[in-house]
């Protein structure tokens, strides 16, 4: 009996041990990035974050979300950086003084991947509103991110641009998944729906289906990535220092280099295009 | 040689406690209710030094009740239980204890049993202990587990779990119901044992023949009262009570 | 659906090459929520034993809530938990937000209530069967508690094996309080959750069949032990 008690409580105590002894949670050096799903998905930081932790030491944490709720942890101070793709959003949040000063870092686009029916008959269409105007009219399902994303604030003014008003067809063809790029590309193969996505996020996907890319090309679809430091100003606890070497270092000629150099199957899935005499200003 | 010298030591230490006493037992007008019924409707009684009360009576005419509320674990409704001119509760509890017609056994081995008590009544004593284990003929069972045992063999722990605290008062609900034949012997030893110590056995029982063994006294009840309090001698020949004289003659008694 | 098939075979290849980077996936996992267990054991119990064993005003309204809150969304927990570390948070001082301690506190959060309210039902069951007993011992409160714990352990091994149950598998919480940060925060169920946003779910099923496993030995290492500690330790 007492033997049995003697067991339970080791187990227990092992449990707290076990917490308590392995190693502190982070080492000395280390920052938070407050990113998106796409960086994080395609495996881009995979690829270039032991870049910049052997020249540097500084570990990075990614806290991958939509773009969003990224800008909303960054505003409580939760993060050191933050790296995300909604131009209008991240000025507004330097704007309001969360921010340090914005910096374009990379770009690809987006594109509208859709079933092989292609009912509305927007395959190999290179004009967005156009196509979703044909979407539209023709009912075909769309899927949504409906999440605040980086994604879906684009999306929602594809639409405006092609005066559809998406609100009235919710539910009808129109689906929100309120998710991230991942589970919406699952649940729009799974149920034969149009979405808008991000390049790189689609070459990485494993469950593509038979879908294919049927609009790209267009102008509108440009996204462009941005990267800025919290301020320290507002959040005192901000490793500036640290902060500042990772975005040195991704506007430079290193980070730009090896964000050309991350390809899934021989395509390339971000173009740097840093520019160099603001980077000057900053340093 | 050892055990038997034990026992006696043992025997020794619980006469030199009963002189303290907490005998005579005083019950006046003495109620108790549940559901709106009275299930002890008036029962005044007094039990005095030494020997065994038999408590005896037909089904729901309060036995457990009645020895229940002289242990202290439940609260009279309206009434007087004194013992040596103490009020029953938790003060005379202490000095008492009580079996149960279903042991109530720890979940633990069977000398761990014995250990819970004297631990609570004082401090470890595994000599002790292991006389107690000796006396219940339990000595090469210490290291199992106690509800694994056979019924007679849990009772006969309980019996002598109880003994551990050394209690001035012994309260036994029906203890040998339902167990075999040997077990009853056993545990009517023990019972015979623990009044020659000098211990007051209080002893409900559905068992003419164990009543006429070892009462001392009788008290019958029927329906919540005491239709007669006697010496055993002359109970079992000439019952003064009508329900006593038909249940001792085997009628149903309502 | 040769997923299924493709799962099961990952799964097993998973196991038996076992890279640093799952075995660290899995430990962490495991100390996350046996950690989170222990301190629901610790503060659970007795609230559970203080429910079963006495009577008190409110006590009624304290069970309801008690049972209520073990359907905590995980998800709900997590923004709690998220909310109160933030930096812009009452406790963002501690900066345990995405850390593993963070994690921690989400899970014992969730299985805290799970832990009280199914320890306050076997201990209740057990304290009705011994409560005359003890009556007639005058077995003071502390010492009754201790007993029931004691006399009850393998009921409340179980009870704690049903909280270990719900916080390995829970995503909701450690997802949001910890960021599912490669090498540092990122434990099974996020590791699942990520791998199905990448659209591969062979490797997310199979990540599950491993999960599935652990916590498999869990219980059959929790069970092996009830079975030695019967056999052999009745001391």
């Amino acid at each position: 009996m007492r033997n049995t008690v003697k067991l339970l409580a080791t187990a227990l105590t092992l449990g707290v041990a076990i917490a308590a002894t392995t190693p502190a949670q982070a080492e000395d050096k280390s920052i938070i990035v407050q990113s998106t799903t796409s960086t994080q998905n395609s495996g881009l930081f995979d690829h270039i974050l032991p870049m910049f932790e052997k020249a540097t030491g500084i570990k990075v944490n990614v806290v991958a979300v939509g773009t969003g709720q990224a800008i909303k942890n960054a505003q409580n101070c939760d993060g050191d950086v933050l790296f995300v793709h909604a131009k209008a959003a991240e000025e507004k949040f330097v704007a309001e003084g969360y921010g340090v000063k914005r910096y374009d870092v990379m770009y690809n686009d987006f594109v509208i991947v859709g079933p092989p029916a292609d009912a509305p008959g927007v395959a190999g269409s290179n004009d967005a509103a156009g196509s979703l105007k044909k979407i539209a009219d023709a009912k075909a399902t769309f899927a949504s991110r409906g999440d605040d994303s980086g994604t879906h604030k684009k999306e929602l003014s594809l639409w405006k641009a092609a005066g559809v008003d998406v609100k009235a067809a919710s539910v009808d063809w129109y689906r929100e998944t309120g998710s991230g790029m991942g589970a919406t590309l699952n649940t729009g193969v799974g149920m034969g729906a149009y979405v808008l996505t991000d390049r790189a996020t689609w070459i990485s996907f494993k469950n593509k289906g038979d879908f294919k890319i049927a609009v790209e090309g267009d102008k509108a679809l440009f996204n462009q990535y941005g990267i800025m430091q919290v301020k320290p100003e507002k959040c005192p606890n901000v490793k500036a220092a640290e902060g500042q070497s990772f975005i040195d270092w991704i506007l430079g000629a290193e980070g730009q280099n090896a964000i050309k150099s991350y390809k899934i199957d021989g395509q390339q899935l971000f173009f740097p295009n840093a520019d160099p005499g603001e980077m000057k200003q900053a340093g | 040689m050892a055990d038997r010298l034990a026992i006696d030591a043992a025997a020794g230490q619980a006469i030199a406690r009963s002189t303290a006493g907490q005998l005579p037992l005083n019950v006046l007008g003495l109620t108790w209710k549940a559901g709106g019924k009275r299930l002890i409707d008036v029962i005044s009684l007094q039990l005095g030094d030494g020997g065994v009360t038999v408590i005896m009576g037909p089904n729901g005419a309060g036995k457990s009740l009645l020895i229940r509320l002289l242990h202290g674990l439940l609260e009279p409704e309206t009434g007087e239980i004194t013992w040596n001119g103490e009020r029953a509760g938790d003060g005379t509890r202490a000095q008492q204890a009580m079996v149960f017609q279903k042991p109530v056994l720890l979940r633990r081995s069977v000398s761990a049993n014995i250990d819970f008590v004297l631990k609570l009544k004082g401090g470890a004593d595994p000599t002790y202990r292991d006389e107690l284990l000796a006396r219940a003929g339990l000595a090469d069972k210490a290291r199992q587990p106690a509800r694994a045992m056979s019924g007679g063999e849990q009772q006969r722990l309980a019996m002598v779990r109880a003994l551990a605290s050394k209690p001035q008062v012994l309260f036994l609900d029906e203890p040998t119901a339902s167990l075999d034949p040997a077990s009853v012997h056993m545990i009517e030893t023990m019972i015979a044992d623990v009044r020659k110590e000098g211990v007051k056995v209080v002893l409900v029982t559905h068992d003419a023949g164990q009543a006429r063994r070892l009462a001392h006294d009788v008290v019958f009840l029927h329906r919540g009262r005491v239709a007669e309090h006697t010496p055993a001698a002359s109970f079992f020949d000439n019952p003064s009570s009508s329900p006593a004289r038909d249940y001792l003659a085997g009628k149903i008694v309502l | 659906m040769q997923d299924f098939a493709e799962a099961f075979r990952l799964a097993f290849h998973l196991v038996s090459q076992m890279d640093d980077e799952l075995a660290a996936i899995i430990a962490l996992s495991l100390r996350v929520s046996l950690t989170a267990v222990a301190i629901s054991a610790l503060i659970g119990l007795p609230l559970g034993a203080l429910l079963a064993t006495t009577r008190f005003r409110g006590r009624g309204g304290l069970l309801v809530l008690v049972n209520a809150l073990m359907g905590l969304p995980p998800v709900v927990v997590g923004l709690l938990a998220y909310m109160m570390l933030s930096n812009a948070g009452p406790m963002g001082f501690l900066q345990l937000l995405y850390t593993p301690t963070a994690m921690i506190i989400a899970q014992a959060i969730l299985i805290t209530p799970i832990v009280t309210a199914l320890s306050r039902q076997v201990l209740e069951d057990l304290n009705t069967e011994y409560a005359e007993q003890f009556a007639s011992l005058s077995v003071p409160w502390a010492t009754r508690v201790g007993a029931l714990i004691v006399d009850a352990r393998y009921g409340l091994l179980t009870v704690l094996l049903a909280g270990f149950g719900r916080a390995v598998a829970e995503v909701g919480a450690v997802i949001i309080v910890g960021g599912n940060i490669a090498h540092l925060t990122r434990v099974m169920t996020t590791a699942i959750a990520l791998e199905t946003s990448k659209g591969d779910l062979a490797l997310a099923l199979a990540l599950g069949i491993v999960l599935l496993a652990i916590a498999l030995s869990v219980n059959a290492a929790v069970m092996s032990l009830r079975l030695t500690a019967e056999r052999t330790a009745h001391g």
